[in-house]
């Protein structure tokens, strides 16, 4: 039976693509948050530069809010962590049989390197420090 | 209610060069940040930056990401056409990859060919719109 491209959200989910299909979703999500975050702090930053705009302002101190960038730093780490692992197995093709333990290799290193920072941040947040 | 499926072409050139750009640009950027924090450490960053400032310098090394910090002079070392060009850079890369990521994404759920021709029209004005802003605010800052 052919693919059909038109698959609801929940023939979508039935799929259990388990590890390989949450890396994708994830890769897609955080890329498109970074491209949506990225872009509008760089535009704000150019009309708070330039204008002197209020709106610019209030908009860049959501965008470096200590709660803003827990979900920033996620996006970032998590799309660096995930590109390198795809680029790595692009090179080396034949690692695609070890594909579940690089990504829970992959998960090893991403919860400490994300994990301890965004402690510090709260904490910092939290005292004032 | 099925519908026939996209028939499946062979990519193109043009996509095989996006495909490949966007791992060698994504691994670019890695190294990238690796170096601005590199540099930013043998500059003293050690005892001057706080950890969310020497994140910020290591995503984008502009002189406004550390001005918060304990550094008593950014314009020694931490600000100048060295950093400029080097973000210009980056942000060259970060953007064709990110807008291609776009469209990627667009081309996989988008199937009207005049849709699709329009969306990749604005992908393309949205990045050069952002490359032009961005190194607005490179050079004013």
């Amino acid at each position: 039976m052919a693919v059909s491209r038109r698959v609801s959200v929940r023939a979508g989910l039935r799929y259990r693509g388990k590890q390989g299909m949450l890396n994708w979703l994830l890769h897609r999500v955080t890329g498109l948050g970074i491209v949506l975050f990225v872009g509008t702090h760089v535009t704000v930053s150019f009309f708070g530069q330039q204008f002197g705009d209020d709106i610019a302002f209030a908009i860049n101190g959501v965008y470096e809010s200590w709660q803003f960038q827990i979900f920033v730093y996620f996006s970032v780490l998590f799309h660096a962590l995930n590109g390198a692992r795809l680029a790595l197995m692009d090179l080396f093709p034949s690692l695609i049989r070890f594909q579940n333990e690089i990504v829970w290799l992959q998960w090893i290193v991403f919860l400490p390197v994300y994990i301890f920072p965004v402690v510090v941040m709260v904490s910092n947040a939290i005292t004032g420090a | 209610m099925m519908r026939r499926p996209k028939p499946i072409r062979s990519a193109g050139a043009f996509e095989y060069g996006m495909w490949l750009f966007t791992r060698i640009s994504g691994l670019a950027l890695l190294l990238f940040g690796a170096v601005s924090m590199g540099i930013a450490f043998s500059l003293g960053g050690r005892i001057q930056l706080d950890m969310t400032s020497m994140f910020r310098w290591m995503f984008f090394p502009n002189p406004n990401h550390v001005i918060n910090s304990n550094i008593p002079d950014v314009t020694a070392g931490w600000s100048n056409a060295f950093w400029q060009i080097y973000s210009m850079l980056m942000i060259l890369l970060a953007s064709v990859h990110g807008f291609n990521g776009v469209r990627m994404i667009l081309e996989d759920y988008v199937e009207r060919p005049l849709l699709i021709a329009i969306l990749r029209g604005l992908t393309a004005l949205l990045l050069v719109g952002a490359l032009i802003v961005a190194v607005y605010v490179i050079l004013a800052s």
